[in-house]
């Protein structure tokens, strides 16, 4: 008994690693909740043998992380943060891969009556006026500051009780949501794939402000000489692929679509 | 409630069904872990023992701090050791970062101050019972730290658990340096805080059952190697 656990554990602690052809990609929360990942990277690994490992977290922690040099290539939606991201040389190119798009989720009474709203700017001025709970990603991501640029639009210094930053990821701010039975913002997919809906539903979509372009970013060599840009341009190739397209686009979650392939 | 019963009943079929990657997060948690554990043990115990036996000026600073850092809150840690490894730290040659060495690294600066205060603890007391005698046998400091670790290795089996109880729950740190990478650097807390993330309580708490289970396995474990509390034994 003693030699087996003994055995046991010298054997866990010495169990080594496989090194493959590995690079790191920063995403977004949005694009990994949504479950595609779980669609392409089985392919990418089959198609190109590269192992993409995934790092999860908000666009902006994502953008600090391609300019630290800490992954290869990122993957995010606030083209505002590309921009600057490449105008301060941390990056080659923007490659425009696909786009989803944001919902506002709020309680099945809809008592701010967002349903009646005629746009995204309208239907936080309803939120507003009524001061309906709302819960704001808070957490400086792409979908954060989406959701600011909404509100500057709207005319509206969100303030008050009413309006909680959480400063957490898109599932645990859905979460706090359906806790509190609060108005959110969120992308359709992960909303979608959300587990806890409690007494949500969709309340307002279809305003074209509120389409979310992903965009693939490699991390420029000539800065950090160790990120593997040849994978990050082989993976590149294949995410414009046609492979990638009929993925992309035939990903669906009880029937809806979630992405629009329109890489060109 | 339902969750909870759900969550049970999902634990209960991963464990029994052999889950592919439930082994995969359990043996990786395990493998950092005890790693880290090994690691902070040859640093934290004998520093427990020289506490014990060696006078020195800063002694009772240096203790005193021991005791704060048992506190060290993990997110601090890990915060602290991903910017000596990021890329565009200090040690960011290295290409450590989001590797199970980091989570390991950022482990050890954890559970260090908390295994070399309890072992202290424990031997402090021994020390008292075995001064006179050690002193007048005319051992060197080194030989006197070997008895007192020797003899007091049941107290400081229950130090090296205690580490072992806060590395493996630990989530903190180990989701900043390890940065809860599918097939890399997953283990079971940050698996549990990712499932939370994405509102499946069920599994997220599935999960947590194994966690718990396989720390009272280890715990075990241990238990039987050390031979302790055996009938005629203490």
């Amino acid at each position: 008994m003693k030699r087996v656990l003994c055995g046991l554990f010298a054997s866990v602690l010495l169990s080594g690693v496989a090194v493959a052809d590995e690079m790191r990609m920063a995403v977004t929360t949005s694009f990994h909740n949504s479950g595609l990942a779980d669609i392409l990277l089985p392919q990418i690994k089959a198609d190109t043998g590269i192992d993409v490992q995934l790092l999860v977290v908000g666009t902006g922690q994502a953008i600090k992380l391609g300019e630290a040099g800490d992954v290869d290539a990122i993957l995010v939606h606030s083209k505002k943060a590309e921009q600057k991201f490449l105008k301060g040389g941390f990056g080659t190119h923007r490659r425009e891969i696909m786009y989803n798009d944001f919902v506002f989720i709020g309680p099945k009474s809809d008592s701010a009556k967002l349903a009646d709203a005629n746009s995204a700017a309208a239907a936080l001025k309803a939120i507003a006026d009524t001061q309906s709970p709302f819960v704001s990603r808070g957490d400086d991501s792409g979908t954060h500051k989406k959701e600011l640029s909404l509100w500057a639009s709207a005319d509206v210094t969100p303030d008050g009780d009413w309006y909680k930053a959480v400063g957490a990821g898109m599932g645990a701010a859905l979460n706090t949501a359906a806790g509190m039975n609060a108005y959110i913002m969120s992308d359709r997919a992960s909303w979608l794939n959300f587990g806890n809906k409690g007494d949500l539903a969709l309340v307002y979509s279809g305003d074209p402000v509120l389409f979310n372009q992903y965009a693939f970013l490699p991390v420029n060599p000539d800065v950090h000489p160790h990120v593997r840009a040849d994978l990050a341009a082989k993976l590149e190739a294949w995410l414009v692929s046609d492979t990638a397209k009929d993925l992309i686009n035939a990903y669906k979650i009880n029937g809806e679509t979630l992405f629009v392939f329109n890489a060109e | 409630m339902s969750d909870l019963l759900s969550g049970m009943s999902q634990a209960f079929w991963m464990l029994l069904t052999l889950d592919a990657d439930l082994v995969e997060i359990t043996l990786r948690s395990l493998r950092v872990t005890l790693t880290a554990l090994v690691i902070a043990s040859v640093v934290a115990l004998p520093l427990g023992a020289l506490l014990a036996v060696r006078r020195f000026r800063a002694r009772r600073l240096t203790i005193a701090m021991l005791n704060a850092l048992m506190g060290l809150p993990p997110v601090v840690v890990g915060l602290v050791v991903y910017v000596f490894l990021s890329r565009s730290g200090p040690l960011g040659v290295m290409g450590l970062l989001f590797t199970p060495t980091a989570m390991v690294i950022a482990q050890v600066i954890i559970i260090v101050p908390l295994i070399a205060s309890i072992a202290h603890q424990a031997l402090r007391e021994l020390w008292s019972d075995y001064h006179d005698l050690l002193i007048s046998l005319n051992t060197t400091q080194f030989q006197r730290v070997q008895a007192l670790i020797w003899d007091g290795r049941r107290a400081l089996l229950t130090a090296a658990l205690a580490g072992f109880g806060r590395a493996i729950g630990e989530v903190g740190a180990i989701m900043v340096v390890g940065g809860n990478i599918d097939h890399h650097t997953r283990v079971l807390t940050t698996a549990i805080a990712l499932e939370t993330g994405k509102g499946d309580f069920a599994l997220a708490l599935g999960l947590g059952f194994v966690l718990i289970f396989m720390a009272i396995a280890v715990n075990l474990a241990i238990h039987v190697i050390g031979r302790t509390e055996r009938e005629g034994r203490w």
